[in-house]
């Protein structure tokens, strides 16, 4: 395969930045997009340029390091996988690719397509937890029967990634669907109850301190969404909210 | 000097109890006069660095990855043990603790091992109370699996993404300590250097990944929990990033590295497609509670499959020969993971794969769909002798059981696994070696731990699966928050210590010394392209199967390559900056070494075991063969100059409590 990649280049935050176009040629479509982003950078190596920056870790989709926005995508094309599960038999010869950062004021370019998302962690600094001590004097695990239903809910929740593709996706670039994952696995959950009023409005706080904006019920972030969180969760933290805020 | 393991006297059922009952213990107040170092932030590190932090120490928590959350720990798929015995199928700690010791052919430390089986239980009820999603049944309670080189249920999960589950539960606990300041969270940090003072682990020099600066951070102890160093081979499962740096670094400052040539290597991953390859992909040893592992019986059929003339499903039951269940009847696909690899490899290397490579066995689920969808037509009144609906219903079923992972498999191949037998072939996963510890988990330097995979204590030659999620968390959640109390205990009135000391200067100089000679280098190749040189050395030399030829070629070879790469290396951009070549660049000299190390113990150990196995001691049906009058023992290697100087001192292994025997899963 013979394609035109068009790529974000910027050296630091401070940069503008722009797109560079870079011809590549010998690109096999059992690749990944991120083994294809390997030969353009092996490429570059050779002829002395700087090679694209990118993040990645595990390459099998669940560490939510990788990114990109691929031709007006998060995590490109393909549906229910991130970039790095995302493979170049999903492109044809000749195309034009368009590659670029995940964008969102509370996500800051630190260079090239590589985004600061700490904004996330602090969100969940905030109340992404059950207050209990980690010394393992807890009462027997199978105390605590829980609902199937519920506790599938609860880990369908939990599978949330942290990548960021809703804030991405989101015209407003909005968190809520992040956010609404965590709430939801500990609402669903007893253990979660006993600390969910607080959890849901210091979580939603820190969320709009960080700049995110808020949610108008497009659902685009639950399509883009490699792990299929469900807007569902968005609906249950607002119930969760608004039960919160009236006990507040 | 003398290997102390410092076991504690009395009954093995007694000893972790009684032990802790008599240890040093620093009161309240005074915690919060000590500072903790953690590297790494995956289960082990996480779990110590949360409990660390609500005991009341100061921690300070490193990883290389943007958040915490995403160390690889992450991608661990299948379950963690646990000796609940809430099947009823006859678990028990004592049994846990012999299949592990067995399971690690007889060359892991007992009292270690107990140790672990004693607070397996303790960890599930730890991470239910932390609202992890784990799997439950109908009823409301949880629900186990089984999984290799065990005869009971005692695996628990969370579908097919149980270390995402677990490690989340860890980063949530890390949360709560960072949201209350008492861990301090450095992202985007890499350790570089450790640093010694008056003979004891003060501190380390680390990179800011973002800046490139270089950061000088003391404390009174230093805990490594950075994972294992599979990258070595450059094709594993470990993730891009996982390296071995934080781990041979100490080893250069002093801690001793034992029994690197124990990896593991895991016989049910997604096969090479080609040389672009960055990665291998992992498909859960769960899966063999349900798919069965088979190739072609006749040469002619394999190769027709091969050259795309027949397909796997053209072929009737007699056309297959399910070589585990036919060699190992008791175990049937359920052997421990090297006995499966070798398995899959003697096949193939007698003609029989399925690929265009030649390299790979098929994993079946085609029994699993009917036996599931038979049982489900009947439970729901339907026709079971209906085989589209049994398909369907099967399907489905197997869908709520390993849909990620035939999700996975189905993005990277291009195949269907509902319909068409997964490919699967051996590779690389997990190191059982590691830095050397006492009983406390204590390196040879004094005040450096070391925690989960990154040290060598528990699995032996072989570990079993679901038992490296059990280990990172017993490390960090239940075993080093008591012993580092005792190490700790007389430092209470130290203070805190100076990054202005001679020792942090010199260490720093050194690192930024070496980053200065990378930049400066102008070579002509990429760093990954030594890296897969190396890569390619060990796989062919160093690996599945090993014998003292090839070993003594590759620890030149490595050697060589090294020089190579010092000379030619080029590395882009500068040391300021955010600058992914240059990480590489600090990783890949480390493997360098590691490397040769790795070769070096693989050929002093004239023995198989676990996953060394060396095709000069075989028995005739070609299982391993160990040497337990020669070779029960710890290989500990000090660092002296260079990998091939490295001096090896042994711990002996007495087995009080376990008779050994060879290890059978007939």
């Amino acid at each position: 395969m013979k394609l035109t990649l068009k790529i974000w280049r910027q050296k630091n935050a401070q940069d503008k930045g722009g797109i560079v176009a870079y011809p590549i040629d010998g690109i096999e479509p059992d690749m990944s997009f991120l083994e294809m982003l390997d030969v353009l950078n092996e490429q570059l190596i050779n002829k002395g340029e700087e090679p694209v920056a990118f993040d990645h870790d595990c390459r099998e989709g669940i560490c939510g390091m990788c990114s990109l926005f691929i031709n007006g995508e998060a995590h490109g094309p393909d549906r229910g996988v991130t970039t790095c599960q995302l493979h170049m038999r999903m492109f044809k010869d000749g195309d034009t690719i368009f590659i670029e950062p995940f964008r969102a004021k509370a996500f800051p370019v630190i260079k090239d397509l590589v985004v600061d998302r700490s904004s996330f962690d602090r969100i969940q600094h905030a109340g992404g937890f059950i207050s209990v001590n980690t010394s393992g004097n807890t009462i027997d695990a199978n105390t605590i029967p829980i609902n199937k239903d519920d506790a599938d809910k609860s880990f369908d929740a939990a599978a949330c990634i942290g990548c960021g593709a809703c804030v991405a996706t989101c015209k407003n670039s909005s968190a809520m669907l992040f956010v609404s994952a965590k709430v939801s696995q500990y609402a669903l959950l007893p253990q979660g109850k006993v600390e969910a009023t607080d959890r849901v409005l210091n979580m939603v706080h820190q969320m709009d301190l960080e700049g995110f904006g808020n949610c108008t019920n497009t659902g685009a972030c639950e399509v883009e969404c490699p792990k299929g969180i469900s807007l569902e969760n968005i609906a249950r933290m607002n119930r969760e909210y608004l039960a919160a805020s009236l006990k507040g | 000097m003398a290997l102390d393991s410092k076991i504690p006297k009395g009954p093995i059922a007694d000893k972790w109890t009684d032990y802790k009952n008599h240890i040093n213990l620093v009161n309240p107040a005074n915690k919060r006069n000590l500072d903790i170092i953690v590297v790494g932030t995956g289960l082990a590190g996480g779990s110590a660095a949360a409990t660390l932090a609500e005991l009341g120490y100061n921690v300070k928590a490193f990883c290389f990855q943007d958040s915490p959350r995403r160390a690889h720990s992450i991608a661990a798929q299948g379950g963690i043990n646990a000796a609940k015995n809430y099947k009823g199928d006859g678990d028990s700690v004592y049994r846990l603790f012999y299949d592990t010791v067995k399971g690690g052919d007889y060359r892991a430390r007992e009292a270690n091992v107990h140790r672990l089986a004693e607070v397996s239980a303790n960890i599930i009820d730890q991470c239910v109370a932390q609202g992890v999603p784990l799997a439950r049944e109908y009823g409301g309670l949880l629900d186990n699996r089984s999984f290799g080189g065990t005869l009971v249920s005692r695996t628990f999960y969370a579908q097919g993404q149980t270390g995402q589950q677990l490690l989340l539960g860890a980063y949530s606990a890390m949360n709560r300590q960072i949201g209350r300041g008492k861990i301090k969270m450095y992202n985007r940090h890499e350790m570089l250097d450790i640093v010694i003072v008056d003979g004891k682990a003060r501190g380390i020099i680390a990179r800011n990944l973002i800046t490139g600066e270089i950061e000088r951070h003391s404390a009174h102890a230093v805990v490594i929990g950075s994972g294992g160093y599979g990258n070595v081979f450059f094709l594993s499962t470990n993730a891009m990033g996982s390296n071995a740096t934080a781990a041979w670094k100490i080893h250069k400052k002093g801690a001793f590295f034992a029994n690197p040539c124990y990896t593991q290597i895991h016989p049910t991953c997604i096969p090479v497609s080609g040389d672009h390859q960055s990665k291998l992909t992992l498909m859960s040893e769960s899966l063999r509670n349900d798919g069965r592992i088979w190739v072609p019986a006749k040469l002619e059929d394999a190769k027709a499959i091969r050259e795309g003339k027949k397909k796997a499903t053209d072929l009737s039951e007699s056309e297959r020969d399910y070589f585990l269940e036919r060699r190992y009847p008791a175990f049937g696909n359920l052997v421990p993971r090297d006995v499966a690899s070798r398995a899959a490899k003697e096949r193939c290397d007698a003609g029989f794969g399925v690929n265009k490579t030649g390299e790979a066995v098929y994993l079946d689920f085609a029994a699993a769909i009917k036996r599931y969808g038979t049982e489900d037509a009947y439970v729901k009144g339907l026709d079971d002798k209906d085989v589209a609906l049994v398909t369907k219903l099967g399907a489905a079923i197997v869908k709520s059981k390993y849909g990620n992972l035939f999700q996975m498999y189905y993005k990277i191949v291009d195949e269907d696994p509902y319909t068409t037998p997964m490919m699967i072939y051996p590779a690389v996963h997990y190191t059982m070696g590691g830095t050397w510890v006492d009983y406390n988990l204590m390196t040879t330097i004094p005040g450096c731990f070391s925690i989960g995979e990154s040290n060598f204590s528990d699995h032996g030659a072989n570990r079993l699966g679901a038992s490296a999620l059990m280990q990172g968390l017993a490390d960090g959640y239940f075993v080093l928050p008591y012993t580092i109390g005792d190490y700790l205990a007389p430092d209470i009135k130290m203070g805190e210590i100076s990054i202005d000391l001679p020792e942090f200067l010199e260490a720093e100089k050194a690192v930024k010394d070496q980053i200065e000679k990378f930049i400066n280098n102008k070579g002509t190749h990429s760093v990954d392209y030594f890296h897969k040189k190396l890569g390619k050395i060990m796989w062919n030399k160093v690996g599945m199967a090993r014998n003292a030829k090839g070993l003594a070629e590759a620890i030149e070879e490595i050697a060589a390559l090294r020089e190579e790469f010092y000379k030619d290396v080029k590395v882009p951009g500068s040391a300021n900056e955010f600058n992914q070549e240059l990480e590489k660049a600090t990783r890949v000299a480390d493997f360098l070494e590691l490397g040769e190390l790795f070769a070096k113990d693989a050929l002093h150990r004239n023995e198989s075991c676990g996953g060394h196995f060396r095709e000069e001691y075989q028995t005739e049906e070609g299982e391993a063969l160990r040497d337990d009058d020669n070779f029960a023992y710890v290989a500990a290697w000090e660092y002296k100059g260079k990998p091939s100087d490295a001096v090896l001192h042994k711990e002996p292994l007495n087995y009080e409590n376990i008779k050994l025997v060879q290890r059978s899963y007939k």
